[in-house]
């Protein structure tokens, strides 16, 4: 009897926790309810769409009717289709080709605005124009300076005597994607710039002091102290990258629609026109979740990597 | 739309007295004539009704849409709301809607839509034969594609049709006193048109309107055709053939070589600015035209789709409007498309488009905003030589796919960049089958 009377007697005054009350000190059941509406958007918003696609891409479902399973058909007609091969290959090219740019040309924007000079803050916060822009928008202006008959581009280089007939930006396939490429590295530089940038600026002075001291020039000195230090955060860009630039659709649609002669379809615009435009909701789901696997591949190599890193 | 007012509403009215008995009556006794004598309004009070439209490129249309179905909604005491969404957005709209089962109760339909959505419309035969009978049958593409397996699935709204918009100063110059009536003589003078710094122009990219508007009725001028009645995939022939090597000669001779980065706007910018001689298109080029570039508009006029060896067609997709199976309020529905659809209604939203929409029926060529502007007669005489996507079989689901993929499309331009007619009819068949299958 000992022990409760003690007890009754150092907290004379305190409430005794109601059964909720008693249930919630429990360490795991507190993190339960507390984790549980993340969970449930997570589910509702993220799970419920995933698994609901993936029994689309695995039915015969147009839209008005119910659809049947048909196991991988949808997988096999794509494999079969001709476009949907030169969407895959394109969505390829595209991501990684826009990626590199996108690393390379940020870490020197990232470098340079890491410098001190006057009118800094201006520079770097004009440097996100691009990115904050609604894509659709910066897009149409692109779109304006790509115009067949009236490109800004080419009235430029006709007058500077450079050309002497307009190019077709737009008008050939490998010209056409050239272009797209080029649109996505605008606007896809200053978030790898601003967030290098923020990686650059945890780097300790002392380090490159040491190594200055030490002898090494600029050069090693980026290779050696400055880039091991913010390997995480740019892997962490490179993945955010790659997803999004994998799985783009309104800059591609705004720009050609897959034309011409469907040699810029990537996986989102071709997935867009047969679901949506030809109300092929199974095949649309199809075509948008083989890229499933890859980028499932890619995320856990690089989550790997960065723990290992740590 | 002031300009339509004066003799114009003289002419109006003198075009609704000659439309028939009931309709004078209808006239004298105004539009709650109508309703009251027709049918009472007997709907239960609180009755919503939500209609989805597409943002017209002529906004005296949606002005007029919009006051016409506020009166609707006060003759029979309904409450009714528009919603209007760019043209593109409409598919994911109707998809989501049909698959919820919730939404507006009517949507636009365009072109072969009501086979795509089939499983979510409601029957309306019966307010699509009513038009039929009072006004004469529709045209064979409106019903094409609105009659999904016998049943109506979508009231016939009209069609924006596209021919042939040119500039006569510049065929005069090049001895061309009219427009030419077979491809052959466009060809001559198109070749003549581009030595002298004119090219014609002609979208081949990727884009909803143009580029099909050349690449389906070129092939059928020439006797091709994706299909046969059957559905079997017939495009793999001398005909389609021959229109390949028409369209590759054509691009060559006449073509403003910017056409394979065109989209559907291209060729309006190209005409206003004086880089092309000719282009096919709706009224859109003539009506900016009108507001900011007269000297063009004066210059220019609009003609039929040349004569091929197989005839003359232009493809035409209609528009419609379908009132969808969830609906709770299918009956005030139908109802509003009855109302709608009848002459003096149909007629001031007609009147509002001034020349930009095509009537379901024949009955609507005769209305007199066709004789105000006779540089727009052609646009109303096309729908007579209109086929459909998948003609002659049905435009269905497949014929649906054909069109996304752009194979006909991509067939012309792959010839025009190179690759020969035979090689391209052969992959056009190889993706059709695909479509097709």
């Amino acid at each position: 009897m000992a022990v409760p009377v003690s007890v009754a007697v150092a907290v004379p005054e305190a409430r005794r926790p109601g059964r909720l009350g008693r249930l919630l000190e429990r360490e795991h059941v507190l993190a339960g309810v507390l984790l549980a509406p993340a969970l449930a958007i997570l589910t509702l918003f993220i799970a419920y769409p995933f698994v609901l696609g993936i029994w689309l891409a695995v039915s015969d479902k147009v839209v008005g009717r119910p659809g049947a399973f048909v196991g991988l058909e949808n997988f096999r007609v794509n494999l079969n289709d001709a476009i949907f091969l030169r969407a895959f290959q394109n969505t390829f090219v595209y991501t990684f080709i826009a990626t590199f740019f996108k690393l390379v040309l940020g870490m020197l924007a990232a470098l340079l605005l890491n410098q001190h000079f006057r009118f800094k803050r201006i520079v770097r916060a004009s440097m996100l124009l691009p990115w904050i822009v609604p894509t659709v928008l910066s897009t149409l202006a692109w779109q304006w300076m790509f115009d067949a008959t009236f490109s800004v581009f080419n009235w430029v280089l006709l007058n500077v005597g450079l050309i002497s007939k307009r190019i077709l930006w737009l008008g050939d396939g490998t010209l056409a994607m050239g272009c797209l490429i080029l649109v996505n590295v605008w606007r896809g530089m200053p978030f790898f710039a601003i967030t290098l940038l923020a990686g650059l600026q945890t780097v300790n002075p002392d380090l490159h002091e040491a190594a200055e001291i030490d002898g090494a020039n600029t050069w090693q000195r980026f290779w050696r102290v400055t880039l091991p230090l913010i390997k995480p955060i740019m892997l962490v860009v490179v993945l955010f990258s790659m997803v999004a630039t994998f799985a783009d659709f309104q800059l591609i649609y705004v720009l050609t629609r897959g034309g011409p002669y469907s040699s810029t379809h990537v996986f989102g615009t071709y997935a867009y026109e047969i679901a949506m435009r030809a109300a092929k909701l199974g095949q649309g789901a199809s075509i948008s979740l083989f890229l499933f696997p890859f980028l499932l591949l890619v995320i856990v190599f690089q989550l790997w990597y960065i723990r290992r890193s740590d | 739309m002031a300009h339509q007012e004066g003799p114009q509403v003289v002419n109006r009215r003198a075009f609704l007295q000659v439309a028939g008995a009931a309709t004078g009556a209808v006239v004298a006794a105004g539009i709650p004539g109508i309703v009251s004598a027709q049918k009472p309004p007997s709907f239960p009070k609180g009755t919503k009704l939500n209609i989805l439209e597409w943002v017209s490129f002529v906004p005296a249309s949606d002005v007029e849409f919009k006051r016409l179905a506020a009166e609707f909604g006060k003759l029979v005491g309904v409450d009714v709301t528009v919603d209007q969404i760019n043209m593109n957005d409409l598919n994911p709209r109707i998809a989501s809607a049909i698959e919820t089962r919730s939404g507006p109760d009517i949507i636009m339909m365009i072109s072969n839509w009501p086979h795509l959505y089939a499983g979510g419309l409601a029957d309306v035969d019966d307010v699509a034969e009513e038009i039929a009978k009072r006004d004469g049958a529709f045209y064979e593409f409106n019903r094409r594609a609105c009659v999904v397996d016998g049943r109506w699935k979508a009231v016939p709204l009209c069609s924006v049709n596209s021919t042939w918009n040119y500039r006569e100063d510049w065929f005069k110059d090049v001895g061309a006193a009219k427009f030419p009536d077979t491809w052959d003589e466009l060809r001559r003078v198109g070749t003549d048109l581009k030595k002298k710094g004119h090219p014609i122009g002609q979208a081949f990219g990727h884009s909803l309107g143009d580029p099909n508007q050349w690449a389906y009725p070129i092939t059928w001028c020439f006797g091709g055709a994706e299909i046969d009645d059957k559905g079997k995939v017939v495009i793999n022939s001398k005909q389609t053939i021959d229109a390949l090597k028409f369209t590759v000669g054509f691009w060559k001779d006449c073509l403003d070589e910017g056409g394979l980065a065109w989209d559907d706007s291209s060729n309006n910018r190209a005409f206003l600015a004086g880089e092309i001689s000719a282009t096919i298109n709706g009224a859109s080029i003539y009506f900016v035209a009108k507001r900011q570039f007269p000297e063009i508009a004066k210059a220019m006029n609009h003609a039929h789709m040349p004569r091929g060896p197989a005839g003359r067609f232009y493809s035409i997709g209609g528009q419609a409007r379908s009132v969808m199976n969830y609906s709770k309020n299918q009956q005030v529905a139908k109802e509003f498309l009855r109302w709608f659809m009848e002459r003096p209604q149909y007629d001031k939203w007609m009147a509002a488009n001034d020349g930009y929409v095509v009537g379901p029926t024949p009955y609507w060529e005769k209305h007199p905003l066709w004789e105000k502007d006779p540089k727009l007669v052609p646009f109303k005489e096309a729908s007579k030589f209109g086929r459909w996507p998948g003609y002659p079989g049905q435009p269905s689901r497949k014929a649906s796919e054909a069109l996304v993929k752009y194979i006909l499309v991509d067939m012309y331009a792959q010839a025009i960049k190179g690759m020969k007619p035979e090689d391209a009819a052969r992959w056009a068949e190889g993706e059709l089958k695909k479509a097709y299958a």
